[in-house]
């Protein structure tokens, strides 16, 4: 078989061209199956335990060994949104749990000797977090986007320094300079306010915004715009009409990514606020528990914390799984 | 209906010229094609006309009105582009109308204008669908549609075939020439198939290198092409062009065959090259037939038969070959000799120091 013909000497029957192969052997399908179960147990395992150590009961959650199966409670959510107080003295106890005027969940708390003084710091928390992120998401991607548009679509003088200065900003890690910015923080009155969280965070997440969006931007065909145009609209108006409904991949992966990063902050946040615009991040460890460490009301923060990036993340799936493969579709 | 005049119009890129000072005058109704190799500068003179790209100096008339600097969305053209840019968040009906929310009509009216022209192009059955689960050519009708929707002063059109496969490309063809008679429609046409140029120009203007080699009708460029550009470039196969030494009425070609000038012609070469020097003889495939007391002696290269007739690439020496076009009855073998004889009408000649033709009735 060491000689080449120039050209087939007798007719076609097979081909040997890899896509006419037939499938893959059910083994290696096998193995791969098996793979992806390994790994999605191992990435869900700390979030069902999570789970399971919120519904736990007080003494359920330190017992040895750890119990996997165990009567629910929801004791852990009402130690989370209150703040209670150990009774002095069992006569207190007792003339407390007498009352005929107690809720369930007040009645709940006495069977385990509190009583409860105040709606806890919790909600609030979780709120500011809310105010933080969410406004600064909107305008991380608002900024991110117009930026993008410019670098995308017009020359501009020194474009490529620019874009790399904007990169340069995240060569640091932030934390390294939380003393500088600690510091200016205090002397413009930005520390402990939503206004100072909200630019440290939209400041943060630009770089990263501006040049993800350059390029979902970029794969838009500019002839979109310019059909626009010549149909006789402005530029704004071919802007909002064609090119932001185009870029609505790249828009949705960009706000869940801005949005988890403002949402998740620590560092920054335990510094920079304190009782009244203390976001949930710094606030989950240090959550005191009455004569002991509750893990399950730690849990229950942690889980409550969770809920609103996943369903960010879920709402906007379709358009996140075609972003995070921006770069392999063609335009046009 | 517009008149499009451009005048000393010029675009640079830096210190090089995308399109060097041009002028160009597009009349009422005509079916102008800007033709080209890629590079050459039709295509920014298309969106120069559209006011998509700015000019860097001269001016733009419509219809004697200055719209130089005016911005694209106020000179009433419409644009068709090479990839269609239907928006894809849009039906076509909403992408058809587009142009009409633009302009502020109402609901009513915009709705009956859409139907009209998906009519027109037969594409009523698909104003519902979405750009994406189209075929190209349906993709281009939606495309066409919303160029015509608006009634504009002029239709500009980049290369709207380019994207679509050879079977619909022949009959897209045919109905945007249909559509241009009907509308009476001023339009320029960008392409770099000179078959398309050819088969549905009024007028051909052709490009090369940022400069205008030629503008004239279809039949102009094909036969007398005005430099050895065009007239390499238009015809498939172009124009055969062999370079030989005149002298004494006679064009001696490699080969040793000699090839007697028609002495309506002789005149002019005196004029250009002078009582002997080197000229270049073009010829079309089908200005030459094969015979046996041809002066052109030559072998058979190679034989492509194309169906309703036979190409010969026949060799006048090693480094000469020609291509002729023969009938389909005879075969001709590789290596055997072959002579022909030209078309004394068809055949022309060109100066090989400045590569323009040499023009029967004088030359400036």
């Amino acid at each position: 078989m060491s000689t080449r013909t120039a050209a087939p000497t007798s007719p076609v029957t097979i081909s040997t061209r890899v896509d006419k192969v037939g499938r893959r052997p059910k083994v290696m399908r096998g193995i791969r199956a098996f793979a992806v179960i390994v790994i999605t147990i191992i990435a869900l395992l700390p979030v069902v335990w999570m789970i399971m150590t919120s519904l736990k009961s007080p003494s359920d959650v330190v017992a040895v060994p750890p119990k996997i199966i165990f009567k629910p409670s929801i004791e852990s959510f009402i130690f989370l949104v209150t703040e209670r107080v150990q009774f002095a003295s069992p006569q207190e106890a007792a003339e407390y749990k007498a009352r005929d005027d107690l809720k369930w969940y007040e009645e709940k708390v006495a069977q385990r000797g509190q009583k409860i003084t105040r709606v806890g710091d919790f909600p609030k928390q979780l709120r500011n977090s809310f105010i933080i992120a969410g406004t600064s998401t909107i305008f991380s991607v608002l900024f991110g986007v117009l930026s993008a548009y410019a670098f995308s679509r017009f020359k501009i003088p020194g474009e490529g320094d620019l874009l790399f200065f904007i990169l340069s900003t995240r060569m640091l890690p932030p934390v390294a300079v939380t003393i500088p910015i600690f510091l200016m923080y205090r002397e413009l009155g930005l520390d402990n306010t939503y206004f100072g969280l909200i630019l440290l965070y939209t400041t943060f997440n630009l770089s990263f915004s501006v040049w993800l969006l350059k390029g979902f931007i970029d794969e838009i065909p500019k002839e979109y715009e310019e059909a626009a145009l010549v149909d006789g609209y402005t530029r704004l108006q071919a802007f909002r009409k064609v090119v932001l409904p185009q870029a609505v991949t790249g828009i949705a992966a960009t706000t869940v990514f801005c949005f988890i990063f403002a949402w998740n902050e620590y560092a920054f946040a335990a510094m920079l606020t304190s009782d009244a615009t203390r976001t949930a991040p710094p606030s989950i460890p240090s959550i005191q528990g009455v004569g002991r460490i509750e893990w399950e009301t730690i849990a229950a923060a942690s889980l409550v914390f969770l809920i609103p990036v996943v369903i960010v993340t879920f709402a906007l799936r379709k358009h996140l799984l075609r972003g995070v493969t921006f770069g392999a579709i063609r335009k046009g | 209906m517009a008149t499009i005049e451009l005048v000393n119009v010029e675009k640079k890129f830096g210190a090089s010229f995308a399109v060097k000072p041009m002028n160009m005058t597009i009349y009422n109704g005509e079916f102008v094609v800007l033709l080209g190799p890629s590079g050459c500068g039709k295509t920014t003179t298309l969106r120069m006309i559209s006011g998509l790209e700015a000019v860097t100096d001269g001016q733009i008339l419509f219809d004697g009105k200055e719209v130089t600097w005016l911005h694209p969305s106020d000179r009433d053209i419409a644009f068709v582009f090479q990839f269609f840019a239907l928006y894809s968040h849009m039906t076509a009906r909403e992408n058809i109308a587009f142009p009409l929310q633009a302009q502020g009509e109402s609901k009513e009216n915009i709705r009956k204008r859409v139907e009209e022209v998906a009519k027109m192009l037969r594409i009523e059955h698909l104003l519902s669908a979405r750009p994406g689960g189209l075929s190209g050519g349906d993709q281009q009708r939606v495309a066409l549609a919303r160029a015509l929707v608006r009634r504009p002063a002029a239709f500009l059109m980049d290369e709207p075939l380019g994207a679509l496969d050879a079977e619909f490309r022949e009959s897209m063809r045919a109905e945007i020439k249909r559509l241009h008679i009907e509308q009476n429609a001023t339009t320029v046409y960008v392409t770099h198939d000179q078959i398309e140029a050819m088969a549905m120009g009024d007028r051909v203007v052709v490009m090369s290198a940022a400069v205008v080699q030629q503008n004239g009708t279809p039949a102009e460029v094909y036969h007398d092409p005005a430099n050895l550009f065009v007239a390499k470039f238009i015809g498939s196969p172009g124009m055969n062009l062999i370079r030989g030494h005149y002298a004494d009425g006679k064009v001696a070609l490699p080969g040793d065959s000699y090839y007697a000038v028609p002495t309506d012609w002789q005149a002019a070469i005196h004029e250009v090259i002078g009582r002997a020097g080197d000229v270049i003889l073009g010829f079309r495939p089908e200005a030459a037939h094969i015979s046996e007391n041809g002066p052109i002696a030559t072998t058979v290269y190679t034989s492509d038969l194309h169906g309703s007739y036979t190409m010969l690439h026949l060799e006048l020496n090693r480094d000469t070959i020609v291509d002729v076009r023969a009938g389909r009855g005879t075969s001709y073998p590789i290596g055997t000799p072959a002579r022909f004889d030209l078309d004394p009408a068809m055949v022309r000649f060109f100066d090989p120091k400045t590569e323009a033709a040499i023009h029967k009735g004088g030359n400036q």
